[in-house]
């Protein structure tokens, strides 16, 4: 067993455009792979929940919010109840509330699902999280005995307790490492085996269904000696969507940015962010850094806008209206390096797209590459109040002053 | 010279007969020596077609042994893509490099754990390719920005790096070689094993070093280039305004548990000694500063 790295991945990646699900969604995927998890079952009203602890029966039952972000125990969003008055009190005040966490921003995040679960006499809360890992391109398997906590405040202040296992993809995760990391991390020798089937259908769960991430935060070991998972956590790669038609249909849109839904429909990579100043460039690592010198110029971007490769009239057009669904945004930076696409082509399909959502706040243009004098003709010719730029800085420096008229 | 390829490498086109394969192979055909390197196209059932006058193979194994070729270039749609760089694995050639974009990380996994103890580098995949000016051009990168001369280019991204060449030529500064090694989490070539072959290279005299949020491989550069480095090496990363847990276009690009920002590669680089400018407008004038 090797410890991790300077550098390796934790596991936060949960705000991102990355495909999310519920965590009764994650228990139900986890126990096709033999983990154990609390009975439970998901409701979609108070009246549900109220049915659902019945049906449980047992003397607690557990009132989960379901909502995408972490730390919702911390935010009230999570209720042990010990009498069906309790679990009614509990599932109204938790049902449509606005759960606020440290990972879904000042606004929270509605709840629409709960999760009602019967209760577990835990002995022992420990922590598995499993992510892939660039550095040595391989699955990671991370466990603690610190479960329950925040894995990052582990890593920070006590490293030396998470233990990490970098897993053979041809082989899997080996009986002897899935023993090893169990015992490390305080499972009771007798408890051992069980431990290591959850182990091993988490990491087949995970390569199987193309996921991202996966966490069970905690598991627990039980008064009547059982390891369970007590929470789930997965994320799954976009790019493998299209081979899983079951992990697609677990989407919630309830739970995604309007605004990067809409953008994700005409391919336009497109992330909010909370400044005035519109941005819309074509490649990742541009846009990127179109947005650092905004910033360094003295603006505040509004939002990242990769509009790809191929920035064809249609696609510039959609983009404009992201940028413009936003009420705060006050200006228009539009940052293009041609490159193979030609100047004038890009030039057109600006000025089509300002007229079309008859845009009314100022719009600086940069464009470099092929045909360059051409495309600053047509943005001149259009008669459409266009600032020129000459360069990044040039355009920077623009687009900031135009906001301070 | 140059690093990885010339004007005397022989090209494979895995995906030729696609719509990008097909447009990219006639921008690289018509670019410096390309009507003598590109040699041969991969399309599986349509070996004994041509395209633009280049035989179509079945399989990488055949093109090569009929043309010689040692390098080949991947257009083929993502759900493919990792198997056709497993092709070019076996097929032992020298380079693969992978334009592909979208290529699922599991199945990339697998592709790199089979790539150990083989011979085949692999640039990308999801990067623009690598260009070596008035020579050869393998990739999408638009041709005419770039000049023959002393300055190496290496960046995670595509339109950054059309940025950096265009902020060189500006200054009169041409390059020896540029090479997008792409913006994916699992990926071949790091920003290290390019630092190696510039180092090594005679023509190369400076290195323009383009990182982006995400991962640790800027780091790991900038102690390798601290300790073994004898050409001055300048350095931006895109991305300290990138709000953390976000992936920024790149599946690559995202901060996760505060790991892999802009800030933290910034502070190490200038710890190793390599200039840096927070400012993506001035790479081209920061690079003239260390000559």
């Amino acid at each position: 067993m090797v410890m991790a790295p300077r550098g390796l991945t934790t596991l936060t990646d949960n705000k991102g455009s990355l495909m999310k699900i519920h965590e009764y969604q994650a228990k139900e995927i986890l126990r096709h792979y033999g983990v154990v998890t609390p009975r439970g079952i998901p409701c979609f009203s108070v009246a549900e929940a109220i049915t659902a602890a019945k049906t449980l029966g047992g003397p607690v039952a557990v009132v989960k919010a379901q909502i995408h972000a972490g730390g919702r125990g911390k935010g009230g969003g999570v209720k042990v109840a010990k009498s069906p008055a309790e679990l009614e009190a509990f599932a109204k005040d938790i049902f449509g509330m606005q759960l606020i966490t440290h990972q879904t921003g000042p606004e929270g995040q509605k709840v629409r699902r709960l999760l009602i679960e019967e209760g577990a006499d835990i002995k022992k809360e420990l922590y598995i999280g499993m992510v892939v890992d660039r550095g040595t391109q391989r699955v990671a398997l991370m466990a603690s005995s610190e479960g329950g906590m925040d894995i990052e405040e582990v890593a920070a202040h006590t490293p030396e307790k998470i233990h990490t296992i970098f897993i053979d993809p041809m082989k899997g995760l080996l009986d002897k490492d899935a023993d090893s990391v169990a015992t490390k991390i305080g499972v009771p020798a007798e408890l051992v085996p069980q431990a290591r089937v959850l182990l091993q259908g988490l990491y087949r769960a995970f390569d199987e269904t193309d996921a991202s991430l996966a966490e069970i935060n905690p598991m627990v070991v039980t008064g009547d000696g059982r390891v369970v998972a007590l929470d789930a956590k997965m994320n799954f790669d976009s790019n493998a969507l299209y081979r899983h038609p079951e992990i697609t249909a677990l989407r919630d849109l309830d739970e995604e940015d309007p605004n990067e839904i809409a953008a994700s429909k005409f391919d336009l990579s497109y992330i909010s962010l909370d400044g005035n100043i519109g941005c819309l460039v074509n490649g990742a690592g541009l846009a990127m850094a179109t947005m650092d010198i905004v910033k360094l110029y003295g603006g505040s971007p509004a939002n990242f806008l990769d509009v790809g490769g191929g920035a064809t009239t249609e696609k510039v057009t959609e983009a404009f209206k992201l940028m413009l669904n936003n009420s705060n945004v006050k200006a228009i930076l539009v940052n293009i390096f041609g490159g193979i696409m030609k100047c004038d082509v890009i030039a057109e399909g600006v000025v089509a797209a300002a007229r079309e959502v008859k845009l009314s706040v100022p719009l600086v243009v940069r464009l470099e590459g092929t045909n360059v004098e051409l495309g600053k003709k047509i943005l001149v010719d259009s008669g459409l109040p266009i600032i020129s730029a000459s360069n990044m800085a040039d355009a920077a420096a623009k687009v900031v002053e135009a906001i301070r008229k | 010279m140059s690093i990885l390829i010339n004007k005397n490498s022989r090209v494979i086109t895995q995906g030729i007969t696609g719509k990008t394969g097909m447009f990219h192979t006639k921008m690289c055909l018509e670019y410096a020596n390309g009507a003598n390197c590109f040699v041969a196209g991969v399309t599986p059932k349509k070996g004994g077609q041509f395209y633009e006058s280049i035989p179509i193979f079945e399989n990488v194994k055949e093109a090569k042994e009929a043309t010689g070729a040692t390098v080949s270039v991947i257009y083929v749609p993502p759900p493919f893509a990792a198997a056709a760089i497993d092709e070019a694995v076996e097929a032992d050639l020298d380079l693969v490099i992978c334009i592909t974009e979208g290529i699922p990380v599991r199945d990339m996994i697998r592709t790199r754990y089979k790539m150990q103890g083989r011979k085949t580098r692999l640039i990308g995949p999801n990067c623009p390719g690598l260009i070596t000016p008035d020579e050869i051009k393998i990739g999408i990168m638009p041709g005419h920005i770039h000049k023959k001369g002393p300055i190496g280019v290496v960046s995670r991204s595509g339109t950054l790096t059309y940025e950096a060449v265009g902020q060189l030529r500006e200054l009169g500064l041409g390059q020896s070689s540029c090479v997008g090694i792409g913006g994916d989490p699992v990926n071949g070539m790091k920003h290290i094993d390019v630092l190696k072959l510039f180092n090594d290279d005679p023509e190369t005299e400076a290195v323009i070093m383009v990182g982006e949020i995400g991962g640790s491989d800027e780091e790991l550069c900038a102690y390798w280039i601290k300790e073994h480095m004898t050409k001055p090496v300048i350095g931006f990363i895109a991305g300290i305004t990138a709000p953390p847990g976000k992936r920024m276009g790149h599946a690559g690009a995202i901060i996760s548990g505060g790991k892999g920002t802009a800030q933290e590669k910034l502070a190490v680089m200038e710890e190793c000694g390599i200039k840096v400018t927070r400012n993506p407008a001035e790479m081209g004038k920061t690079l003239l500063s260390v000559l």
